[in-house]
């Protein structure tokens, strides 16, 4: 009996201290509720809005759209999907991002491999160079690059935008990937040696499958980063509507609708379904990608 | 038509690759391949760094030389032109108002989003919800600037005082009596400032996450023996967590400030440039397309080059003082 009350009491005690420390840390559980509220609110603006009908958002804020009657409408969607080229612009964004990923990934992992593996005069000094390239601005290369797009007739064209995105993706590729075979234990390249497997045939049944992790980050790195990018397609696809991605799409749209919102919204909203889904479901790699990369400019 | 030019598209995007495996197969080959015990061909690795030196030769090292030769030349490129065009600049209002709005934002930009991430690392590391607190606040991140620039356009949308506000902002602060309704965008120097927010919006997550990373490096040992000896939270972080964080604080600050050097989609999409907001990368897109004038715009690419040359030195400097310790 003594024994249990003894323990009832050291039961209450330590149940005090646990709500004594969380009464102590509302103020740290209300700071960061806020805060991560405050930063979802934009967003949750947007795809509010992109659902209500176009009189109600020039009429009211977004929020009053929880009042009662409730008016919502995929109207704005089916516009711009339709009439405002998003439709087309989605799988523009995607024939662009695919192969401009595709690209610059297989080339960076047989040019990682070299700078790691074969001995050749000059290595490091080669590389280094590729390491001071990291951060060069883009903008050092559009005058030049447009000017040779021109006469080989490659503005308004995929295959000129991607070979620009392989290029820039290229140097920070080759250097994330050549840090990660560095790693790989020289005892597997060893004995795949000494039963006499190629180079090539090394890297694709050794090198590969066991650099996944590396080789997901960095996809994903770049698939983002050209999905998201502006200025390139700008640049070399110009303003044919037939070969834009979504981001130059919009951009459009926000000087030719101005307060078009109910638009605007919607198109937006598209361009950050891919994102969204990819950052939830491969969070871990794309987290680690972005965190790798902020070595590159 | 449509089907067909996605049929080819696809064709060429694997095309390309299968082009390029074969190369290095075929290539291996000729090179004499790798019998067992013998030394791989000298000619091998040329053969195999030849496609990456290609491209990165024609879109990167041969663009900068030729700009930094354009930046001499008229604007049209016939006529050399000296120093012409970098006295204008100069003496251009334009371009200085975009090169102090750079500055502006490599200052504030980076001082606030890097607080900010540090604050939040040190608060959400203390929490159970730690992950969840984290996507959220890393999910602007994921997003294209475009969109987000869409998204605080239309948190800043503007109706005159008496209307109902339709953007967040002006409505949130109406609350605060006496308040009226801004034109966020428009009104100088606000404008700015309020298009350093959607960058702040968008890069505090990305700031968060690294240095919550190097924060769980950091022995725990270490803190909670300060924290033993009496030592305030405060002076703790100021102390021992901060020191210890030292390098990825310039890691990031260093990433912010070359991407903040080179922004171009926000102000792009937000006011073009309108209202003193310009800044350097919007500014060479005017001078080129236009104005048409590529002098000019190389030499504002130039500038950009000459700002990150420090960068360039010290990621090369930390990889060859690497290579030595190895």
């Amino acid at each position: 009996m003594k024994r249990a009350s003894g323990g009832d009491a050291r039961r209450t005690r330590r149940g005090s201290r646990i709500l004594v420390r969380a009464v102590l840390k509302t103020p740290l559980h209300a700071v960061i509720v806020v805060i991560c509220f405050l930063w979802l609110l934009p967003s949750l603006g947007l795809f509010v809005s992109s659902l209500r009908p176009r009189h109600l958002i020039q009429q009211s804020g977004w929020w009053t759209a929880f009042e009662t009657p409730f008016q919502f409408t995929l109207d704005n969607y089916s516009h711009v999907i339709e009439s405002s080229n998003m439709g087309r612009s989605f799988i523009n964004s995607l024939l662009i991002a695919v192969p401009a990923t595709v690209f610059p990934t297989v080339i960076a992992v047989f040019t990682a491999y070299a700078f790691s593996r074969l001995k050749f005069f000059g290595r490091d000094a080669v590389f280094l160079v590729i390491v001071g390239l990291l951060v060069v601005p883009i903008q050092m290369t559009l005058i030049p690059v447009l000017r040779v797009f021109n006469q080989l007739r490659l503005t308004g064209t995929f295959l000129g935008v991607w070979l620009a995105h392989a290029a820039y993706g290229l140097p920070f590729a080759i250097y994330l990937l050549r840090n990660f075979i560095d790693e790989l234990p020289v005892e597997m390249f060893e004995s795949a040696q000494m039963d006499g497997a190629s180079h090539f045939r090394i890297i694709v049944s050794l090198v590969i499958p066991t650099s996944v992790p590396a080789l997901a980050s960095l996809a994903i790195f770049q698939f983002m980063w050209v999905w998201n990018d502006l200025l390139v397609a700008l640049i070399y696809l110009g303003g044919t509507p037939d070969v834009a991605p979504m981001t130059v799409t919009i951009s459009h749209l926000v000087s030719s609708q101005g307060s078009g919102w109910e638009y605007l919204t919607a198109a937006a909203f598209i361009s950050m379904l891919l994102p969204m889904i990819v950052f939830f479901s491969l969070q871990k790699y794309f987290i680690r990608g972005i965190v790798a990369g902020s070595v590159k400019g | 038509m449509e089907i067909a030019g996605i049929l080819f598209t696809l064709a060429m995007a694997l095309i390309v690759p299968v082009v390029f495996l074969s190369y290095l197969f075929v290539s291996e080959k000729a090179a004499g391949g790798r019998r067992r015990g013998t030394q791989t061909a000298r000619s091998l690795p040329v053969f195999w760094l030849i496609p990456a030196a290609v491209v990165l030769g024609f879109f990167l090292i041969y663009p900068m030389i030729d700009t930094i030769v354009l930046s001499f030349m008229n604007a049209d490129s016939t006529r050399f032109a000296g120093g012409e065009n970098y006295a204008h600049l100069f003496s251009d209002r334009a371009f200085l108002i975009a090169l102090r709005n750079n500055l502006l934002w490599i200052v504030f930009f980076t001082l606030v989003t890097v607080t900010l991430g540090l604050i939040l690392a040190v608060l959400t590391d203390r929490v159970r919800y730690e992950a969840v607190a984290k996507a959220v606040l890393f999910l602007p991140a994921s997003i294209s600037l475009v969109a987000a620039s869409v998204i605080w356009k239309f948190m800043y949308a503007f109706r005159p005082a008496g209307e109902s506000q339709i953007g967040l902002v002006n409505a949130a602060l109406s609350v605060v009596p006496g308040f009226q309704p801004q034109a966020w965008l428009f009104d100088v120097p606000f404008n700015n400032a309020a298009l350093m927010v959607v960058g702040v919006w968008i890069w505090t997550g990305f700031a968060l996450v690294i240095f919550s990373a190097s924060l769980k490096g950091i022995s725990k040992d270490l803190v909670e023996a300060a924290r033993i000896d009496g030592a305030r939270e405060i002076t703790v972080f100021f102390r021992i967590v901060l020191p210890l964080m030292s390098k990825t604080v310039t890691v990031v600050v260093t990433y912010f400030v070359i991407t903040v050097l080179k922004i171009f989609d926000i102000v792009y999409v937000m006011t073009n440039g309108n209202l003193d907001t310009e800044v350097l990368a919007n500014r060479m897109y005017k001078e080129m397309f236009n104005f048409r004038n590529f002098g000019r715009a190389s030499v504002i690419a130039v500038m950009l080059l000459v700002a990150v040359v420090p960068v360039v030195v010290m990621n090369m400097r930390k990889f060859a003082r690497g290579k030595a310790g190895k």
